[in-house]
């Protein structure tokens, strides 16, 4: 049998600095409104991917997850 | 006319569309469905409001990764008239057949009501038929509305025309106050360069008829067939 090398990666997507995150805010007024002391706050989503080894998840990232004028992203 | 309602997983708006074209403008109107590879039989192409595949990862992403999407791409380049209505505008924007993005409503409401909006743009042949400057009232239903364009594109955007509704008060003024979703520039709909792609938040299709309260909606259809 061939063994099939699998590769775990994890894509953190946040909205873009400088961008207004309405959710990011109201997380953040309600942090707030607990008593916390929070600088800022922002909500973004995971994508958790199990792919081939050798699979370009630079352009899978880009052409297909992620919409760069509005999100940034971190590969884990 | 012969036109196109795209019919994607989700789309909910597709049998008011339908309906429009072919009973209140009497026009040839057929449904095509997402696998859809060629659009070449139609003169106009219409994407209706809905939650394409559920809204998932970004409202309109995956509808666009569709052989429909493509085959819509195809159909513009060519220059054919596409109209895309709230969820069909995130799917063109999505596309790259228009600017910009739209994003969750600046107060994270859903909002369903009606909106006075004023055309800014009536030389193309979605709004001919309407006056430059005419105030307007459509209904919008959306999470996702919020115009985002660079400021700097904002502008090229402004110079060459593709500003096509914005929204605003019973009386025209553009405001904060007249803002329903925090859209850059109160923006409520946007055509391409050419002029050949648009799309608008607000729902022409659901404001044809005196017995729903509307006059404003039909016009924008009657303009496609003038």
């Amino acid at each position: 049998m061939v063994e099939y090398k699998v590769m775990k990666v994890r894509v953190i997507i946040l909205p873009k600095k400088g961008l207004l995150d309405p959710e990011g805010r109201a997380v953040k007024e309600m942090l707030l409104d607990g008593g916390f002391d929070v600088k800022d706050v922002k909500v973004g989503k995971v994508v958790e991917l199990e792919v081939g080894e050798g699979t370009d998840i630079k352009a899978l990232v880009e052409r297909y997850l992620v919409n760069p004028l509005v999100e940034e992203y971190v590969i884990e | 006319m012969r036109f196109a309602v795209c019919v994607f997983p989700g789309s909910n708006c597709d049998y008011d569309t339908y309906y429009v074209i072919r009973d209140l403008l009497g026009q040839e109107v057929s449904f095509v469905d997402h696998n859809t590879k060629r659009l070449d039989a139609f003169d106009c192409v219409v994407l209706p409001g809905g939650f394409s595949f559920g809204d998932y990862l970004r409202a309109g992403v995956l509808a666009s990764k569709t052989p429909l999407g493509n085959a819509i791409v195809e159909y513009a380049q060519k220059g054919g008239l596409v109209l895309g209505i709230c969820n069909g505008f995130q799917i063109l924007t999505e596309l790259h057949l228009l600017p910009g993005a739209l994003l969750k409503n600046e107060n994270l409401t859903f909002l369903c009501k009606d909106v006075y909006l004023r055309v800014e743009n009536n030389s193309l042949p979605f709004t001919r038929k309407f006056e430059k400057g005419e105030v307007i009232k459509l209904p919008i239903a959306h999470g996702e509305g919020r115009y985002y364009v660079p400021e700097e594109e904002l502008r090229s955007m402004e110079e060459r025309g593709q500003i096509v509704l914005r929204y605003c008060d019973e009386k025209g003024n553009i405001n904060s106050k007249a803002n329903p979703n925090g859209s850059i520039s109160n923006i409520a709909g946007v055509c391409n360069k050419e002029g050949n792609v648009f799309g608008l938040m607000p729902h022409p299709e659901r404001a044809c008829e005196d017995l729903l309260g509307y006059r404003d909606g039909i016009i924008l259809w009657h303009s496609l067939v003038a």
